[in-house]
């Protein structure tokens, strides 16, 4: 199997979909000449023209209407936002618009639109650039929400999410586009909606999307070498959630330690965290932990804003914790 | 959030305490750690250090005064914290004697304890339960599936919350046989809600019903052929116990008196063969029963047989599944027993007792050694019921079916 990185599998599922269904359009801020602001649709313009993929001026809320017009009428846009930092330029889109329309149109419309770019930190980013934004997106019926945490995943669930009749918001993030991962020449598609397990044990459930299942993963090894076996669930989708395979471990585990990069106040962690303790009440031995950011903007200084953050040893006290180890 | 300190077991078979001095007082800020007051035990007076942290609101027994193991003594909260409700004990089903007792000094506190112990006992509550246990879900549930008292349990989490953990441990202690590693120990075991029916239901029978013991060493070989023959086109096999319940039924069919209950003025006959068979649990017994065994094939009872016997192992049977045998057999056969004897199990008023199917010498008709396999039978009878010749019988008759099972259909 090819070892590719994340952002050539983004790019493949894009480059496959535009060639399967010519309704397949990418638009965006630099997505064409500048072969994207973090390099996933390079040669994408070349390929397809200046027709299919469209860079736009600076203007979120245009641009993103644009989309979702287009996807009213009959197209399937990809609209790639530089990062969700700016998505909230067009949020009333997002929210009046794209999610609302088939349901107030009683069906008559679709809204196939894909929203992508990168959420979350990064590093040096500061307080504006540094956000994780999935609570926002993750509390809108009528959006699917969507978190890949490796390229076999992403490129799976991008060509999931481009063929699907919903408005899905597709979260990258920014350090992950350079990860390397194994993804199979030929063709496939992931169901959204659809939970995995990205590593099986036994004595705790450690919750995760996107990038901080690395962190979980680095600590679910730490943990072994520890003794203690943690079974590692990347939700991949946010949005509709599969909260049985959640349920399915913390029965088996009796233990659930929730990772979220986001702020924890109406997060997609304390969400899921109210969920566990409400369907797994009977199976819990200690009560649910949640390892999210910290309550503050951003902090330029390097060491405050590793700190802020999701890490490894986060996720190991807090799963001792569980463990009351 | 204001809590109450508990008294606790400072010793191994300590079940109240006496507080000799108290070396906090009431406003006084307390550590986790903190020598709160003196308890003199069953056995010395020790340091009671707290595991609560915060302001020492109230002192609930006096100098002098007793608390049981699980009583509260004291509640350390907050400053300023409300604490009525605490003091207040279960709150609206408590009444208005026991909270406006409640809010006295140290006697009375104790006194509302003690309330709230008897309104425990009138709802059939197991004794111990009626302090608060701080306990994870899953503790509480496993503690119920062992029959275990959570307020017996010293707990190791949080606040001295019970956790999976110390139910495993409390389990293992309190039920299983010692394992190799661990020395012996004195140990006062409480003893869990299903010992007690156990207990209470065999010494009624062992001392009311008298009872007398018919043995029978029997040929195995025509049931284990009658087994072997019907378990080759099974994939599922047919086991001895449910051949031996279709063959009592058989012979209780023969000997009816045998199916009975002494009921004092009366005997009562039932009309179908409920028998129940002895199945070792963890924390006890149970005897699943299986209805009317003389008009159900054989098939039938071994798939209601396994289904109640894997539900008794789960602790999941429920009550109309082992209630009235009318009959019971117990097989230790497995456990390597050649033969024994058994209490009969009310209402009925026989047991069979059955042991290991071994090969053994016997004195064959020609007066020659030869290897038989046998398997020994003993029945348990109630005299008041069942006399002598008739044990007898019935023993010789099932002994009859089992080397000759063909017979069931003459």
């Amino acid at each position: 199997m090819a070892v590719i990185t994340f952002r050539e599998a983004l790019r493949q599922a894009i480059d496959e979909e535009m060639t399967r269904d010519e309704s397949v359009i990418l638009l965006g801020e630099e997505v064409g000449q500048y072969n994207g602001a973090y390099k996933v649709s390079q040669g994408l313009l070349d390929k397809y023209g200046d027709r299919r993929v469209i860079d736009t001026p600076i203007s979120e809320e245009g641009f993103t209407g644009m989309g979702i017009g287009a996807a009213l009428v009959g197209l399937r846009p990809i609209v790639e936002w530089m990062t969700f930092n700016f998505s909230f330029m067009a949020f009333d889109q997002i929210l009046s618009n794209a999610s609302k329309t088939r349901y107030m149109s009683g069906g008559q419309f679709t809204c196939p639109v894909v929203f992508r770019g990168p959420n979350g930190p990064a590093e040096y980013l500061s307080a504006q650039h540094s956000q994780a934004l999935q609570s926002f997106y993750a509390h809108v019926p009528g959006l699917k929400v969507v978190a890949p945490s490796t390229p076999f995943d992403g490129k799976g669930l991008l060509k999931a999410a481009i063929r699907d009749d919903n408005p899905v918001m597709f979260l990258e993030s920014e350090l992950a586009y350079a990860w390397k991962g194994e993804v199979p020449e030929e063709e496939y598609v992931l169901p959204i909606g659809v939970a995995d397990v990205k590593r099986p044990g036994s004595d705790v459930t450690i919750v995760g999307f996107g990038k901080p299942m690395k962190v979980i993963l680095e600590a679910a090894e730490e943990l072994e070498r520890q003794g203690v076996k943690a079974e590692a669930i990347d939700l991949r989708t946010i949005r509709p959630l599969d909260e049985n395979a959640v349920y399915e471990s913390v029965r088996k585990t009796n233990r659930c330690v929730i990772v979220d990069e986001a702020w924890p106040f109406a997060s997609v962690g304390s969400h899921v965290g109210w969920l566990v303790s409400k369907n797994c009440f009977d199976s819990l031995d200690a009560p649910v932990e949640v390892v999210s950011a910290e309550e503050v903007p951003m902090p330029y200084n390097h060491r405050l804003e590793l700190a802020s953050q999701p890490s490894v040893e986060k996720v190991i006290e807090a799963a001792k914790r569980v463990l009351y180890a | 959030m204001a809590e109450k300190v508990l008294m606790l077991a400072l010793s191994p078979t300590m079940e109240e305490g006496t507080i000799i001095k108290w070396l906090k007082k009431e406003g006084d800020a307390v550590k986790i750690g903190d020598v709160l007051c003196e308890v003199e035990t069953d056995k010395a007076s020790m340091d009671y250090e707290s595991s609560q942290g915060g302001i020492l609101l109230k002192i609930a027994v006096a100098e002098g005064g007793g608390a049981k193991v699980g009583e509260p003594i004291a509640i350390i909260g907050k400053k300023g914290e409300d604490i009525s409700g605490l003091l207040a004990g279960p709150g609206r089903t408590a009444g208005p004697a026991a909270s406006s007792a409640a809010v006295g000094a140290p006697g009375p506190a104790a006194a509302a304890v003690k309330v709230r112990e008897t309104e425990s006992g009138a709802n059939g509550g197991a004794p111990g339960t009626s302090v608060r246990v701080k306990s994870s879900p899953l503790a509480r549930v496993l503690a119920e599936q062992a029959g275990i008292d959570l307020a017996r349990i010293q707990g190791t989490g949080p606040a001295g919350r019970v956790v999976k953990r110390d139910v495993e441990s409390a389990s293992a202690s309190s039920v299983q046989a010692p394992s190799s590693q661990a020395g012996l120990r004195s140990e006062s075991v409480p003893v869990s809600g299903k010992r007690k029916v156990i207990a209470e239901r065999l010494s009624q029978s062992m001392f009311s019903a008298p009872h007398y013991y018919v043995r029978l060493a029997v040929q195995a070989d025509g049931l284990l052929r009658a087994r072997s023959a019907l378990n080759a086109r099974r994939e599922k096999k047919v086991s001895i116990n449910a051949f031996l319940m279709k063959f009592a039924a058989e012979a209780i069919k023969r000997y009816p008196m045998v199916n009975s209950s002494w009921q004092g003025a009366s005997i009562q006959l039932f009309g179908a063969a409920d028998i129940g068979l002895a199945v070792a649990q963890p924390d006890g017994l149970i005897t699943p029963v299986v209805r009317d065994c003389g008009s159900k094939g054989l098939l039938q009872i071994d798939a209601e047989l396994s289904g109640l016997i894997e539900r008794a192992l789960a602790n999941k049977l429920k009550p109309e599944e082992y209630g009235g045998a009318t009959f019971t057999i117990s097989n230790l056969g497995s456990f390597g027993i050649d033969e024994f004897t058994a209490v009969i199990n009310p209402p009925g008023s026989a047991i069979l007792a059955v042991g290991s199917i071994k090969k053994e010498p016997v004195v064959g008709p020609d007066d020659r050694i030869e290897a038989r396999t046998l398997m020994r039978l003993t029945l348990s009878c109630d005299h008041r019921v069942i006399d002598g010749a008739l044990g007898a019988n019935f023993l010789k008759y099932l002994g009859d079916i089992i080397e000759e099972p063909v017979r069931i259909l003459y």
